[in-house]
């Protein structure tokens, strides 16, 4: 028996008697995943034990070193956790922007006291963090950004930066503590004229205003900042150089999205919606060639970036296609629920879960930077296609 | 999906180099085109497969062979698709040594696979459309062997096999897998015609009237030949699959390239952000397949479960990839991509048979349908 070996029969030991029943039920609607924070309620016992327990272990971050509230394990040992996971599915014990982006930037970027006052605290889900890169007018050109951080001298001691204007389409800004933020600290040059800072939302002067999407759900806010006061050494990296800080969190946050809805199914999607009409079937067929094909490329990726094999452009690749098959799959819902799937409000549609979702899909090609952009990205990193 | 070994990117860069220099199209296709050659190949070539260990990938290593397996011919096939090498590589050291391995035909044939003087032809289709199972074609027993009367098409490399491993009924009746039985065929029992394909290889359509075999040429058993028969075609459709991602590769290639060099209204048209983006989006759609065929072939050399759907998965990905890699080449080549003397048409045509080898995109979609149970 190799060590691997070893740690899989453990690890599913572990997991049989550790994981309660209620946690491997599969994820009806986002009631049923834990976001951790300060303000936190769970939804029953078996989620808060679920989430206990993993954290001990240092299970919420496998791969990330003991010191930081990780397991330090191997990426072979992390992929044969997340595959016994798979086998009895198994919830994730925290949904976290804190694992998937702020956690890696940090991990490169931070410094050993950031890394050891923040990097716990995301493992163990007690803190929930925003990420404040967009703003009005800016969209896609990211780097256009306004909201400035001035360096000021503070008349009470210490030095702190003071933080005016306003982001948007900040994912859960409403109920986090905790945002990492992109501030102009200087206007000279537009991409080295920025830095990333962290501040705690509940700092006098920031506040948040929740946007209703087509969906009907809200999960995106305005956030305002009005002479927000930040300690200076909030600053994530050097001052002046945060784009580098968010074009490596970008990738990360590309590699969740592109992964987001796809892969949730042990089967077929065809072998869950069974169409009988075969031009749907026909068309499900060629869906699931594609998705099956893209879940092979995701296996892959994650070798190729584990083994540091993959090009630094590719998350943008996986994240176009992966967010535009993701909304072929709903569209491919809609379809088959026929009229069902567009109850919106009734006692059969479970709060319109089937349009809903459907709708949200809508956004996976807009967030994280549009399909077009990634198409920009590919083209001038990866092709290496002029003027791009 | 665990990373391709240190051993396996030995082999990748050997096949790549050594089909860049002696098996591009300039050399091998065009030449054996332009001269009418009959075989549609080289035989010194194939020798040369041989010299190199290639022709015995899938042969086991106490046969002499490198005993190895999908992946590492997938490895070699991609190249030979980005080259549109012309050779009986696929049809002998993949589909032909897989249908006969562990049979008496084994020991027959490996020697002349092995050294590069055999050529091994499956004949499977019988009308235009792919469909094993409905295979009609009868093989009667009479004496102390069999009495074969059918017709096959689309048998690839037909025409100069030493072998042509052919499928008929020995028992039940068309749309069953029971009652099928793998014959090898020597020269000169079947009828042969020859037959030029689009992109200028040759195939065969065989007719076998009242045609006399010996009980020998049976691989494996009588009416069990459903088994070698999938061997073969689980070996040759994977195998495609990595082919078309490298037709579909060489062609993006090129024209990543020409769009860097082609100028029009005083600009690099690679500029021009509606072609960028069609061809970033290929660039993805590439990455994807090869994934695909790499994921299908190591699922069969682990004898997984689930090969046999993401063999199906990578044949339908890779042809439906490769297909809107030539179409976009060609279009993006503009006018010179129209031309005999361009490389981008080659591919176009090359892409066209893949595509249908094996069974189609259709084919195959219907058969993820099928073992997905819907």
């Amino acid at each position: 028996m190799t060590d691997l070996d070893t740690f899989r029969s453990e690890t599913r030991a572990w997991l049989e008697t550790n994981c309660p029943p209620e946690m491997r039920e599969p994820v009806q609607s986002e009631k049923d995943m834990c976001w951790g924070g300060r303000n936190w309620t769970f939804q029953s016992d078996a989620q808060r034990v679920w989430l206990e327990r993993m954290v001990e272990r240092g299970w919420t971050v496998p791969h990330w070193p003991r010191d930081y509230g990780g397991a330090g394990l191997s990426p072979a040992e992390a992929k044969v956790l997340k595959e016994e996971m798979a086998r009895i599915g198994a919830r994730s014990p925290l949904s976290s922007f804190g694992i998937s982006m702020l956690g890696p930037a940090l991990l490169k970027f931070g410094s050993d006291e950031q890394k050891k006052r923040f990097l716990p605290e995301i493992a163990r889900g007690e803190i929930r963090w925003c990420q404040g890169y967009s703003e009005p007018g800016a969209g896609s050109d990211l780097a256009g950004l306004q909201t400035k951080a001035e360096a000021v001298s503070g008349e009470e001691g210490g030095d702190h930066w003071l933080v005016n204007g306003q982001k948007v389409w900040t994912s859960y800004a409403d109920k986090a503590d905790w945002i990492f933020c992109l501030v102009r600290t200087s206007s000279e040059s537009k991409h080295s004229g920025i830095s990333f800072l962290l501040f705690d939302m509940t700092t006098p002067g920031v506040s948040t205003k929740p946007i209703l999407l087509i969906s009907g759900n809200s999960p995106f806010c305005e956030t305002f900042f009005d002479d927000v006061r930040v300690p200076k050494d909030q600053v994530v990296g050097e001052v002046n150089r945060g784009w580098d800080v968010a074009k490596y969190l970008l990738g990360h946050e590309r590699e969740m999205i592109a992964g987001m809805g796809l892969g949730a199914t042990d089967g077929t999607l065809g072998s869950i919606l069974r169409p009988d009409d075969p031009f749907l079937r026909a068309e499900v067929a060629a869906f699931d060639v594609d998705a099956l094909a893209f879940a092979a490329m995701s296996e892959r990726f994650f070798e190729m970036f584990k083994a540091g094999e993959a090009h630094p452009a590719s998350p943008s690749m996986m994240k176009y296609a992966g967010t535009e098959l993701n909304k072929r799959r709903h569209e491919l819902v809609m379809a088959a629920g026929g009229s069902d799937a567009l109850e919106w409000d009734s006692e059969r549609s479970s709060e319109g879960k089937a349009a809903r979702d459907w709708l949200r899909t809508k956004a996976n090609s807009i967030e994280g930077g549009t399909s077009e952009i990634q198409l920009n990205i590919v083209a001038k990193h990866i092709l290496g296609l002029p003027g791009a | 999906m665990p990373l391709l070994t240190d051993d396996q990117k030995m082999l990748q860069e050997t096949a790549e180099s050594f089909l860049a220099e002696e098996g591009g199209p300039a050399k091998q296709l065009r030449h054996w085109r332009d001269t009418g050659c009959t075989d549609g190949y080289g035989t010194d070539l194939w020798k040369q497969f041989g010299e190199l260990g290639l022709t015995g990938i899938c042969i086991p290593e106490d046969q002499g062979g490198l005993g190895l397996g999908a992946v590492e011919a997938a490895l070699v096939l991609e190249e030979i698709g980005r080259n549109l090498t012309s050779s009986p590589f696929l049809t002998t050291a993949v589909v032909g040594a897989r249908a006969i391995e562990g049979t008496a035909h084994a020991e027959r044939w490996y020697p002349g696979i092995l050294s590069g003087d055999a050529v091994l032809a499956l004949a499977v289709d019988e009308s235009s459309r792919h469909a094993p199972e409905k295979t009609a074609m009868t093989a009667e027993r009479r004496g102390n062997g069999f009495v074969l009367n059918g017709a096959k098409q689309f048998v690839v490399h037909g025409n100069s096999a030493d072998a042509v491993l052919t499928v008929a009924r020995t028992a039940g009746s068309p749309g069953e897998t029971q009652g099928l039985t793998l014959f090898a065929v020597p020269k000169g029992i079947a009828n042969v015609e020859s037959v030029t394909l689009a992109d200028s290889s040759k195939a065969a359509r065989l007719r076998f009237d009242n045609a006399e075999l010996d009980a020998d040429a049976v691989v494996g058993e009588v009416d069990g030949g459903w088994a070698p028969l999938s061997r073969a075609l689980g070996a040759g459709r994977a195998g495609v699959a990595a082919e078309l991602v490298g037709v579909a590769a060489g062609a993006t290639a090129m024209t990543v390239d020409y769009l860097k060099q082609r100028k029009q209204f005083g600009k690099l048209i690679g500029e021009f952000q509606a072609l960028q983006h069609r061809a970033a989006h290929l660039y993805g759609e590439i990455e994807i397949a090869r994934a695909a065929a790499l994921k299908a072939a190591e699922l069969m050399d682990s004898g997984d479960d689930k090969a046999d759907l993401m063999v199906a998965v990578a044949k339908a990905k890779a042809a439906a990839v490769s297909k809107l890699a030539v179409q976009e080449g060609v279009q993006m080549h503009g006018g010179i991509g129209m031309t005999d003397e361009h490389d981008i048409g080659l591919y176009m045509k090359r892409e066209a048979v893949l595509g249908e080898l094996f069974g189609d995109v259709y084919f195959h979609r219907n058969r993820v349908a099928e073992l997905s149970g819907y």
